[in-house]
């Protein structure tokens, strides 16, 4: 079951008080539908990371809200609302634990929403962690008992993807996940977070600087500028934008 | 004689294999210096005589765990919520701990385990506390043959508690909290974000590694019959060198490896020293060891780059 998120009036300033002050997100309002996919581009320091570490809870917000569903979230501790909401970011260091085999991983992830078992991993979960991992189909339902840290960036990167998603989350966020991989394991990473996203209706915002993906994935695009939204696109405004317009746009707000 | 030292060597080894499974615990799984282990140590110790003396051997070493374990949660209290330096926390708590120590052993800095009996015609006269050890060789097992021995009767009695400490440890980590806590050492950041309070998990951790050294103090103050304020000098690093020891022989890989790594490396560590022992090294030479010790292993990794790019054939006229 995913869950809308609500964001009004979200204010954070770095540095509040000195020369340095910078506005990184500006009275920011957004509303997304519960099940929607929603890509987000904008410049270096255009405020998308700042909005991504608010609603995870790495940081608070000087003013604002977020809700996620009908739950206010907007203090709420780091740890206490992933239950509900996965990440993934572009180093797929992050998201895995290298000295921990990927069973444990996948058990550790899955504990948000696992049966109670006395050992973490246990056969009932680990078939399904199998035929969750068949499904990515790159051979990674044979390779449960190695450490993370052995396989590569792309295979580390889906696992993550997995790990982000196998509690079903109602909200995932991904900061240019597949912008540290190879061509070929970037289509397939992003290929899977699709299908899984479509599958299980994910609400989902996806941060990335790949004009085309922005446009060809999901149904939404925004473009941030100077912690604002500049511009939001749907339907058939969106189906008629051409990566090219959009990059024009892009670059031409940075510049003004 | 021979037979003696060796088998002195391994009770040692064995009495302070919980310590080192402690350091294995804060160092390698939550890959977090832990300096509190000095103080904990003694704390295990006093908190032991004191309930020992009253009576309760048992009760004692369970008391001692426990005081540790406090002390362990003060060190992950000043980490988790002031936020202080993981390696200072250790340090303030370990002094702070000085004063407790001094206060539970009555005003003085050290305590035999006996206690002041006066006799009907009003004689005083110390009798001395029952331990595990005592109790242990009381038994009808130990009257003849190889536990007759006072020495071989601390070797199995110790050994049983090892084994039994040593088997829940590797149980434990391979449930969900265990879990947990290792992976809150390999990767925080992925623990928080999978819905599990890391510092929790955290400060669990390091009460459980300073409940396992104060064990080592609470079965040392038993079997040695006293307790002393500075028995905790320099135990750190005599249960850093017994994990790097057992690493040598075992590997970094894999938790059980690790955990039967940090008892062998304590047993090999006194047979070491008893070794140097009989080659005449004089005992106040044993911390010196343990640190050369520890640096050659901590040098290991930068010698070894160093020959690699020598034979790279680096420049070198």
């Amino acid at each position: 079951m995913s869950s809308s998120l609500q964001i009004h009036g979200l204010t954070k300033r770095f540095e509040a008080g000195t020369i340095n002050e910078k506005l990184a997100l500006d009275h920011l309002d957004l509303s997304v539908p519960a099940g929607q996919f929603v890509t987000v581009l904008g410049a270096n320091g255009s405020g998308k990371t700042t909005l991504f570490n608010l609603i995870l809870g790495k940081m608070l917000p000087d003013e604002g809200q977020i809700l996620l569903g009908e739950e206010d979230i907007t203090y709420q501790k780091d740890y206490r609302r992933a239950l509900n909401i996965g990440c993934l970011f572009q180093n797929p260091l992050r998201g895995t634990a290298p000295n921990m085999t990927l069973e444990e991983n996948l058990a550790l992830a899955y504990t948000r929403k696992a049966s109670r078992s006395f050992f973490a991993v246990n056969r009932r979960d680990n078939a399904f962690f199998r035929d969750q991992l068949a499904q990515l189909g790159m051979g990674l339902e044979d390779r449960m008992k190695t450490r993370m840290g052995l396989l590569s960036g792309g295979q580390r990167q889906a696992a993550s993807l997995l790990m982000a998603t196998i509690a079903r989350p109602n909200l995932l966020l991904l900061d240019e996940h597949t912008a540290a991989l190879d061509p070929g394991a970037a289509e397939k990473v992003m290929a899977v977070t699709m299908e899984i996203t479509a599958r299980e209706r994910i609400t989902t915002l996806m941060i990335t600087h790949n004009m085309e993906n922005a446009l060809r994935a999901g149904s939404r695009t925004i473009l941030l500028s100077g912690g604002r939204i500049a511009l939001d696109l749907t339907g058939s405004k969106r189906a008629r934008m051409t990566s090219g317009t959009l990059a024009e746009i892009f670059y031409g707000g940075r510049a003004g | 004689m021979l037979y003696h030292m060796f088998l002195s060597a391994l009770s040692q080894g064995l009495l302070y294999a919980p310590m080192a499974l402690g350091v294995y615990v804060t160092f390698c799984i939550l890959k977090t210096p832990d300096l509190t282990v000095d103080g904990s140590f003694v704390f295990g110790m006093t908190a032991c005589a004191a309930v020992t003396i009253a009576g309760h051997p048992f009760a004692a070493l369970l008391v001692g765990a426990a005081a540790g374990a406090l002390a362990g949660l003060l060190t992950a209290l000043l980490q988790t919520r002031l936020r202080i330096e993981p390696i200072l926390s250790g340090i303030l708590v370990s002094t702070g701990l000085y004063t407790v120590n001094f206060a539970v052993l009555g005003g003085q800095s050290n305590l035999y385990l006996q206690s002041a009996v006066v006799s009907e015609s009003g004689a005083v006269s110390n009798v001395s506390s029952k331990t595990v050890y005592r109790l242990f060789g009381a038994l009808p097992a130990c009257s003849q043959g190889f536990l007759s021995d006072a020495n071989a009767q601390v070797l199995v009695l110790t050994l049983l508690f090892v084994l039994l400490l040593a088997a829940l440890l590797s149980v434990f980590f391979f449930t969900r909290p265990g879990m947990a806590i290792r992976a809150t050492g390999d990767n925080e950041e992925m623990v928080r974000s999978s819905s599990i309070n890391a510092d929790r998990m955290r400060t669990a951790g390091v009460m459980l590694a300073n409940a396992l050294v104060a064990l080592s103090g609470a079965l040392i103050c038993q079997q040695q019959r006293y307790a002393d304020l500075n028995c905790g000098n320099g135990m750190l690093v005599m249960g850093l060198a017994s994990v790097i020891i057992g690493q040598v022989f075992f590997g970094r890989r894999g938790i059980i490896l690790g955990l039967i790594g940090a008892v062998s490396g304590s047993l090999l560590y006194r047979i070491v020293l008893q070794a140097a022992y009989k080659v005449n090294m004089p005992s106040y030479a044993v911390k010196l060891l343990s640190a050369l010790i520890v640096v050659a292993a901590l040098a290991i990794p930068a010698a070894r780059k160093a020959l690699a790019h020598r034979r790279k054939g680096g420049h070198r006229a």
